[in-house]
């Protein structure tokens, strides 16, 4: 399976946020998208989510599952939000995330506690949401990609509130999923820690 | 999808969440009501049905705007338009949860408050069997409201000024018919009819409607 | 001035919530057995009096509807009291009373206006009249909801205290003008075709139950009100107990 992005270009308003992007990526590989502030990190990845229409260029699959015409019915999207519920357990935002989303074709997700576990929160998935962290959230937002398969991961500043032990942990993550043929698309400031990474630079426009 | 449904069901009976304000907003405003027009039994139990649904309409109204705002505050909404489910079974289902947790508590109410009124038991319960018919209407419309305020950072009045002229049909119906029910001339199923017709109407054109603002609002 | 403050410490003191935890546990079982053993024999006596030769048997409602309506404004002015601790000596469980105490006020009215409803249709020919007094308590009903809606709207019980004990007082002082002003809306429109109860002084063939099922129904509303509040300080510890899980949760797994 291969994700193709073939010249994107996408407006805000009135801006040209970027221009003519491509890129090729293979499954087992993980595309870091750098840059600073306001270059286009952020739409580029809600474009690719499908979130927000492209001015020009496409995305497209090859040998994907039959059946699917987007990228993004295939794609985990972790933004800069959790999307999780604060007045609902962990528990139960999980396992509404879990049923709600399913398994994409070519995989299975872990049940709930394995995920809890594997991002080292496991024991408290009984609490509110509202109760955690902004770490432990994001923590538990990370643990939403693991209960639903999906091969294509699209990852907004997915270390933003972490400290170092829990960017590790994360990069595991991201190393098993890419180790099972997944792709993973992160915009970042920190390096993910990985091999196999290709890397995008974003500029923005100078004016 | 049923997952969608009681994880909404269960946010509106948490902490916080509207399904009891809506229930004693619709006391507190039909409460009032006598005070406005006097104590006089034989007056209130002629405009009881009036008055009930302009409390059931405004109560439905109630908790509308956060229909989609919560979810988009929160990141949900992206993921919820992301998926190869259709939408707007995302929004039927969102809606109906909506209208479980809200307004059908309303529906359950209004023979209570019908006693208030001194409301006879035939008017209460045909205002108890158009309310049932008629609340669903007004939770699908509040949706395409609700729908193209959601960007909006004072959304909350703006989907009512939206919502309420569109619902003024489902109002004429609903009242128009549980008189038809209480005065003998008139008879009882063709303005019945009419309001089941509207809610079935608006239960295809709401989610649609409403399914295309939220893509167009993405950002 | 420093005596004062001394006097006021000593009281924040007898109120630390392990200790009103034991007391709590001492005296409820003997508060409940009294409104037990008053309730029951209320009951037997409103059961065996004669009926009121003009109302018949339904007098017998009274026994629970008047109670009833004494608990309805006697809780409401408790959480008045508490309120008042909780902004003047900032009494640590005097939010605790008065969050705990909403509810059980809220059925007290409900349980008054229900028994009143069913009382008006045999005798008035209608479950409801806009009656100045019956209305009051309405909206008092609704006052009660109002202020259990914003307890359960506000997550943090030490940022909500301050907030809806504010609500109370003010809804305390308003409740002579809403009685004062609902009476003179009353008279003006009064329709005639309702009947006043003014029966003659009361007999004391129907004071002796009304009184001892007054006495049980108030031990009843303290026993309700102590176990509500140590469920009160109970659901606190739980809740903190819970967030210190929380940030406890995941150090160890995470150290370097």
């Amino acid at each position: 399976m291969r994700l193709l992005a073939e010249g994107l270009s996408a407006r805000r308003g009135e801006d040209l946020i970027f221009h003519d992007i491509s890129f090729v990526l293979a499954a087992g590989e993980a595309l870091v998208v750098t840059g600073p502030n306001g270059s286009g990190k952020s739409t580029l990845l809600r474009v690719l989510a499908g979130l927000l229409g492209a001015e020009s260029g496409r995305i497209h699959l090859e040998g994907g599952p039959p059946g699917f015409e987007h990228p993004h019915e295939l794609s985990h999207y972790l933004g800069h939000r959790n999307a999780m519920k604060r007045e609902l357990t962990v528990e139960e935002n999980l396992s509404f995330w879990q049923r709600f989303l399913g398994d994409s074709p070519g995989g299975a997700g872990i049940a709930l506690d394995a995920a809890a576990e594997a991002v080292g929160l496991a024991g408290i998935t009984h609490l509110p949401f509202g109760y955690l962290s902004a770490g432990q959230q994001r923590r538990m937002a990370m643990a939403k990609l693991l209960v639903a398969y999906r091969p294509i991961w699209l990852l907004d500043e997915p270390t933003a509130a972490l400290d170092a032990g829990a960017d590790r942990l994360f990069a595991g993550l991201v190393a098993t999923h890419l180790d099972r043929g997944g792709i993973v698309i992160a915009a970042t400031h920190q390096p993910l820690g990985i091999e196999r990474t290709k890397a995008l630079q974003m500029t923005g426009f100078v004016h | 999808m049923i997952a969608l449904f009681f994880r909404d069901l269960k946010l509106s009976v948490r902490a916080g969440g509207g399904a009891m304000i809506g229930v004693l907003f619709f006391m507190t405003v039909v409460a009032v009501i006598p005070f406005g027009v006097g104590p006089d039994l034989n007056l209130l139990a002629r405009i009881g049905p009036a008055i009930l649904w302009i409390g059931a309409l405004l109560a439905a109204l109630l908790g509308l705007d956060r229909l989609f705002q919560a979810e988009r505050e929160d990141g949900s909404l992206d993921l919820l338009l992301m998926q190869e489910t259709p939408l707007l079974l995302t929004v039927f289902v969102k809606c109906a949860a909506h209208w479980a947790a809200t307004g059908l508590p309303l529906v359950i109410a209004s023979p209570f408050l019908g006693l208030f009124m001194n409301m006879d038991e035939r008017a209460i319960g045909a205002t108890m069997l158009t309310l049932l018919g008629g609340t669903p209407a007004i939770t699908l419309i509040g949706a395409v409201g609700a729908a193209v305020a959601v960007a909006l950072p004072r959304g909350g009045l703006l989907v009512s000024i939206l919502v309420l002229p569109l619902a003024i049909p489902v109002l004429i119906f609903g009242v128009s018919a549980t008189y038809a029910a209480v005065e003998d001339p008139a008879p009882f199923l063709p303005p019945f009819m009419i309001l089941m017709a509207i809610t079935l109407f608006f239960a295809v054109i709401g989610p649609v409607a409403a399914a295309a603002a939220l893509r167009h609002s993405a950002d | 001035m420093s005596e004062n403050s001394m006097a006021i410490r000593k009281l924040g003191d007898l109120a630390n919530p392990t200790r009103f935890l034991a007391l709590a546990e001492r005296v409820l079982p003997w508060f409940a057995a009294l409104s037990a053993l008053f309730l029951s024999v209320g009951l037997w006596l409103s059961f065996t009096t004669e009926g009121d030769y003009q109302q018949g048997e339904t007098v017998r409602i009274m026994y629970v509807h008047v109670p009833a309506a004494w608990l309805s404004m006697m809780c409401y002015t408790v959480m008045a009291v508490s309120a008042l601790g909780t902004l003047v000596w900032r009494h640590p469980l005097a939010d605790v009373s008065a969050r705990a105490a909403a509810p059980i006020g809220a059925a007290f009215t409900f349980l008054a206006l229900v028994t009143g409803s069913l009382w008006g249709k045999p005798m008035w020919g209608t479950w409801w009249v806009w009656d100045a007094r019956l209305t009051s308590v309405f909206v008092l009903f609704l006052m009660y909801l109002g202020l259990i809606a914003l307890n359960r709207a506000m997550e943090d019980p030490s940022r909500s205290a301050r907030v809806s004990a504010v609500l109370v007082l003010v809804g305390f002082v308003n409740i002579p003008i809403i009685k004062f002003s609902v009476e003179w809306w009353n008279t003006l429109h009064q329709p005639a075709s309702v009947m006043r109860l003014d029966g003659p002084t009361i007999d004391p063939e129907f004071l002796r139950p009304l009184l001892v099922m007054a006495i049980g129904f108030t031990l009843l509303f303290f026993t309700l009100h102590i176990a509500a509040m140590r469920n009160e300080v109970w659901r606190r510890r739980v809740t903190s107990l819970r967030r210190q899980a929380a940030r406890n949760a995941g150090r160890e797994t995470l150290a370097p």
